[in-house]
């Protein structure tokens, strides 16, 4: 098996092909150049010739470059000693620590047998008002972040990681900058979380089909907590240089595009990562966040447009915050229910009642005059804003509820909010006694 | 019977045909074959320990293109091949309700005890029970003719009676030789035996059948015209669908396609649902498999789950088995309107099998069409849909299956080649809007841009005078983002809130809401009378304000009451509070 193969017919972008015999689909290799060895994995057979996707790319192979084939498939280590450890995308250690070869697990595994998934239940508390109050996190949830390039997405991703109660954290580079993987190591270090913590990841200056093995390394691993009854967050960035990775393999296997030069497989890819996302009957659980870039800030385009087909929602971060309107959490029904009872009156009617302070906005930039009740909006969005939406606002579910409540009340009279009588009754800040006792100047709500 | 080439044990042979793999492009294997081979044939391809499921689908010259469904992982080059004879088909016999299958009809429940939290490769199980006895009752005598479809007697499968059947495939007249006395057997035993003068076969409670082939086991195709009460008032008053109809739901991601089919797979009053979960979330499914064994029918009093059959080949399965699943889903619900039941068949999402014959495509290296999808698509589609339909059977009753797809369109832009060649065969089109979900208004079928072919619930004029309203009214919307409010004559301000009063109290329904969810198509047509003789009274206003606050009033007193049984006391009282204030309203114009 470990035969050693001398001639390489075709090199053509990362894919070299050669001339070998009883070759494994999907195996590895090793391709030996003066030196240096990368591993590459077979991506097709056809008869004799065997086509294999290097990992580190094939610059500097050359024609009688040395093909050694391992007969296994791509392997991860899944023991306890990853944690605190930092790999590349294919695995080797970035850090100073030694190269783990106990525990080794096929990455890419098959998929979780829907049967044996239950309706998730559990909210994952972030400090956010913006998801907690707006747009809950639920265990076992998959969310990308949708961002125009250049928002501060990775800061919002560390921040929940910190935050979340979870067991294990996974985070997945691909396409990392350097500072920002620096990033990532410092604020977990800083936060004690560093123990916890295993990191796949893959700089924009490595290799770019090592990019292509980030999210099932990192998903792997997470599997493997999970199954053993561990709590996992799994945050991923950039899925966008992920979705790039496949385009760049696709061409040069000469593949027929679909969208904008994107493979017509590019939603099940996506999914065959995203649906790892699971919680376990009687184990753990893996929750994945991802960032997802837009380029050109169109949601329209292929590798947002089939991510949101498949993920559960999205938050959509624009202006250094998360909009309330392009953002969904399609799971929240399942939590929000559960948390104080007047959650879901509170979300509601703040969203509604900061939708049409955004109409008024525009009313307003439009030279249209301005009503009593267009005041009130105006007066109550800018707080909501400061309150709400800021990024750096970090308080509880339950601060946030009672803030929401005060914000309310600064601005309206209990019956513009639409809230019901009974939840009015029991948190409107210094009881409806003193709201009906200032009521009087008039207004309707529009 | 245009169909007698399909016996039912189609084409099996004795002899074993061998073949090697010669080449593995992802889930596609090329495989050198010495005798022939069947298009569509099945096979299995060795891989160590495992033989995985394959379907050949291009034939050229001594090799053949299969696509496996499994993962190819680990096949090499010279792994041997096995031909079945036989062509990719399902078990049909009584035990199919309640079921959960993937896309190959594998019992997923089954698997899990069996392997546990995940899928294994090249691990099949039967799809039905076969030591289950079941109580059989004879319909035929010894010396009855019958032919294809006709029930040779019944078992009881929950709420209806199955038929157990003669093989959809056997050709000609039959003459019952044997049947069977009354009692308890397996599906696998002989219930009856039949001759047609030159061969005796058995009649069993199990017949296999090749899911790329229709089921034409019935007299006559019929026009579909009596309306599918789906409770959705929008889709049963503004685009009804026919028992035997066809419709879709395009619409950009979150937009509520999936909510919509649960709501319908709930609600409709078909006797059978298929749900076939098409590449799309395993989450969405889990909800299914949990709630609807434990949600009541209102119709038969039984739970859901009893009339409901799930196929589950989701979005991280293997691509050709979610290709297949569409077919494997018709094929069932053949089987049950072929008992003279209604069938409505749900399937979430086409885009994802049209996607998956893409990918395939894609590894054939086709000539590509549009988008890269195989020029093949639109016959296709229309194969699927053609499917479906209201038929006349040898017995003289009817059977229907509707077929609903959601379709996922690639931007949300319905100029692509999924959403163009449905729209080109369905009866009936709810299109989802981004900008109704983005304003929560659901179900977000868009009430201008949809349209239906087949009969509406209600009155034909009352229908066509409340779209008129809801197309001024969207016109005056467009010019007041212009004028402003402030611009707009009281009149055409007074006929938008009469749109917007239309759409908030009847077009817009609280899926989740155990009432609001589900509105009776008596209750429809009360209600829809109702909000008409609101539309068509000419109100006098003072000023704008008058008006907004009388329609906000009205439309209060309209959405409480849709959040009312229909019976109860409050529902009266509210019902006079609404007259009154409507009176009082009139007098004063
Ligand atoms: N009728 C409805 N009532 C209330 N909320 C709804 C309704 N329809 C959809 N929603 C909301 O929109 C979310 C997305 O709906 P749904 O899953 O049906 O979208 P979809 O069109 O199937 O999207 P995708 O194409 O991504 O599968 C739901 O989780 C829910 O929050
Ligand atoms: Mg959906």
């Amino acid at each position: 098996m470990k035969k050693v193969y001398h001639r390489i017919i075709q090199i053509s972008g990362n894919v070299i092909t050669v001339e070998a015999e009883d070759v494994p689909y999907n195996s590895l290799a090793e391709v030996a150049t003066g030196g240096r060895v990368s591993l590459a994995q077979v991506i097709r057979l056809d008869r004799r010739r065997v086509s294999l996707q290097v990992f580190a790319g094939s610059r500097g192979i050359s024609t009688d470059s040395e093909v050694r084939f391992l007969g296994r498939p791509m392997q991860v280590s899944a023991s306890p000693d990853v944690l605190g450890r930092i790999f590349t995308g294919s695995g080797s250690p970035r850090d100073r620590g030694p190269r783990l070869r106990d525990d080794l697990i096929d990455i890419g595994g098959p998929s979780v047998n829907p049967a044996r998934r239950i309706i998730p239940r559990r909210m994952i508390r972030t400090g956010i008002p913006m998801i907690d109050v707006f747009n809950s996190l639920v265990e076992s949830q998959k969310l990308p972040i949708f961002s125009i390039p250049g928002e501060p997405y990775n800061a919002l991703l560390a921040r929940i990681a910190m935050q979340a109660e979870v067991d294990v954290i996974v985070i997945g580079g691909m396409g990392l900058k350097h500072d920002d993987y620096l990033f990532f190591r410092n604020t977990l270090d800083a936060h004690g979380a560093l123990a916890r913590s295993v990191m796949f990841i893959h700089t924009a200056a490595d290799p770019v089909v090592e990019c292509l093995l980030v999210p099932d390394m990192a998903l792997a691993v997470a599997e493997s907590f999970a199954i053993g009854g561990k709590r996992v967050l799994v945050l991923l960035t950039d899925m966008t240089n992920f979705a790039d990775a496949l385009k760049e393999i696709a061409v040069t296997m000469e593949q027929i595009p679909s969208n904008r030069g994107y493979p017509g497989d590019l939603y099940t890819q996506l999914a065959a990562r995203y649906e790892k996302a699971v919680d376990f009957e009687g184990a753990g659980s893996i929750t994945i966040l991802a960032v997802t870039t837009m380029p050109g800030d169109d949601v329209t385009h292929p590798v947002p447009d089939n991510t949101g087909y498949i993920t559960e929602g999205q938050y959509y971060l624009s202006g250094g915050r998360i909009d309330p309107f392009g953002s969904l959490s399609r799971l929240k029904q399942q939590v929000n229910g559960r948390t104080r009872n007047d959650h879901r009156a509170v979300m509601d009617n703040m969203i509604r009642l900061y939708a049409d302070y955004r109409e008024t906005r525009e009313k307003l930039a439009m030279g249209f005059r301005m009503s009593g009740w267009d005041r009130k909006l105006l007066q109550y969005g800018e707080r909501f804003e400061a309150r709400m939406m800021d990024l750096s606002v970090n308080i509880p579910l339950e601060e946030a509820l009672d803030l929401g409540w005060q914000t309310l009340a600064e601005c309206f009279q209990p019956a513009e909010t639409g809230i019901k009588s009974d939840l009015v009754a029991e948190y409107w800040p210094g009881g409806t006694e003193a709201a009906t006792a200032k009521d009087g100047n008039g207004t309707t709500p529009a | 019977m245009d169909d007698g080439e399909h016996d039912g044990t189609f084409g099996m042979t004795t002899e074993r045909k061998l073949g090697e793999v010669v080449g593995v492009n992802g889930n596609m294997v090329t495989v050198a074959f010495d005798r022939h081979v069947i298009q569509n044939e099945m096979a299995y391809v060795v891989v160590g320990e495992t033989r995985l499921k394959a379907e050949v689908i291009r034939v050229r010259g001594e090799v053949a293109d299969l696509q496996v469904f499994e993962s190819s992982a680990g096949a090499r080059v010279g792994d041997k091949v096995e031909f079945t004879g036989e062509l990719l088909s399902v078990m049909l016999g009584p035990g199919l309700l309640t079921q959960v299958y993937d896309g190959l009809q594998n019992p997923l429940p089954e698997l899990a005890r069996q392997a546990g939290f995940f899928l294994r490769r090249g691990l099949y199980v039967t799809p039905l029970d076969e030591a289950r006895p079941w109580e059989f009752t004879p319909a035929v005598k010894p010396g009855d003719s019958v032919c294809a479809g006709a029930a040779v007697g019944t078992v009881p499968e929950g709420i209806f009676r199955h038929r157990i059947m003669v093989p959809f495939g056997w050709p000609g007249h039959w003459r019952v030789t044997w049947v069977a006395a009354a009692g308890a057997y397996p599906i696998t035993a002989a219930v009856a035996r039949v001759s047609d003068g030159r061969e005796e076969r058995a009649v069993t409670m199990v017949q296999r059948w090749p899911v790329r082939v229709p089921v034409t086991a019935y007299r006559e195709k019929l026009l579909p015209v009596e309306t599918l009460v789906t409770q959705q008032r929008i889709v049963d008053t503004f685009f009804p669908v026919a028992k035997g109809g066809t419709f879709c739901t395009p619409g950009p991601f979150g937009a509520g396609k999936t909510v919509l089919q649960h709501a319908l797979s709930r609600y409709s009053e078909a006797d059978v649902v298929i749900v076939a979960a098409c590449g799309e979330r395993a989450g969405e499914v889990v909800e299914i498999l949990r709630e609807y064994p434990e949600l009541e029918d209102p119709r038969t009093g039984r739970k859901l789950i009893d009339r409901t059959i799930i196929i589950c080949n989701t979005s991280s399965m293997p691509v050709a088995a979610r290709e297949a699943s569409i077919y494997t889903s018709v094929t069932l619900a053949e089987y049950y309107r072929q008992m003279g039941l209604n069938v409505l068949l749900l399937a979430d999402s086409t885009s994802r099998w049209a996607q998956a014959l893409r990918e395939m495509s894609g590894r054939l290296e086709e000539i590509p069409g549009e988008e890269a999808f195989p020029a093949y698509l639109e016959s296709l589609i229309a194969g699927f849909y053609e499917r479906g339909g209201l038929v006349r059977l040898h017995s003289g009753e009817t059977g229907s299956i509707t077929i609903g797809g959601a379709v996922s369109p690639a931007g949300g832009n319905f100029e692509e080649p999924v959403t163009q060649a449905t729209l080109k065969v369905v009866g009936c089109f709810l299109g989802l809007s981004r900008d109704r979900a983005n304003a929560r208004r659901y179900p977000a079928v868009h009430p201008l841009d949809s349209w239906s072919k087949y009969p509406s619930l209600s009155d034909a004029d009352d229908l066509a005078f409340a779209r008129r309203i809801l197309q001024r009214g969207h016109e005056v919307d467009q010019m007041m983002k212009v004028v402003g409010e402030e611009g707009t004559p009281l009149a055409d301000f007074a006929l938008y809130l009469k749109s917007e009063f239309l759409d908030a109290v009847y077009l817009q329904q609280n899926t989740f809401d155990a009432i609001d969810g589900a509105t009776s198509a008596a209750r429809q047509k009360a209600s829809f009378r109702r909000v008409v003789d609101v539309l068509r009274t000419p109100f006098l206003f003072a000023d704008k304000d008058e008006a907004r606050s009388f329609f906000q009033r009205l439309r209060q007193l309209f959405t409480d009451a849709n959040y009312l049984p229909m019976d109860g006391e409050k529902y009266q009282a509210l019902d006079r509070q609404t007259a009154e204030f409507l009176t009082a309203a009139k007098k004063e114009a």
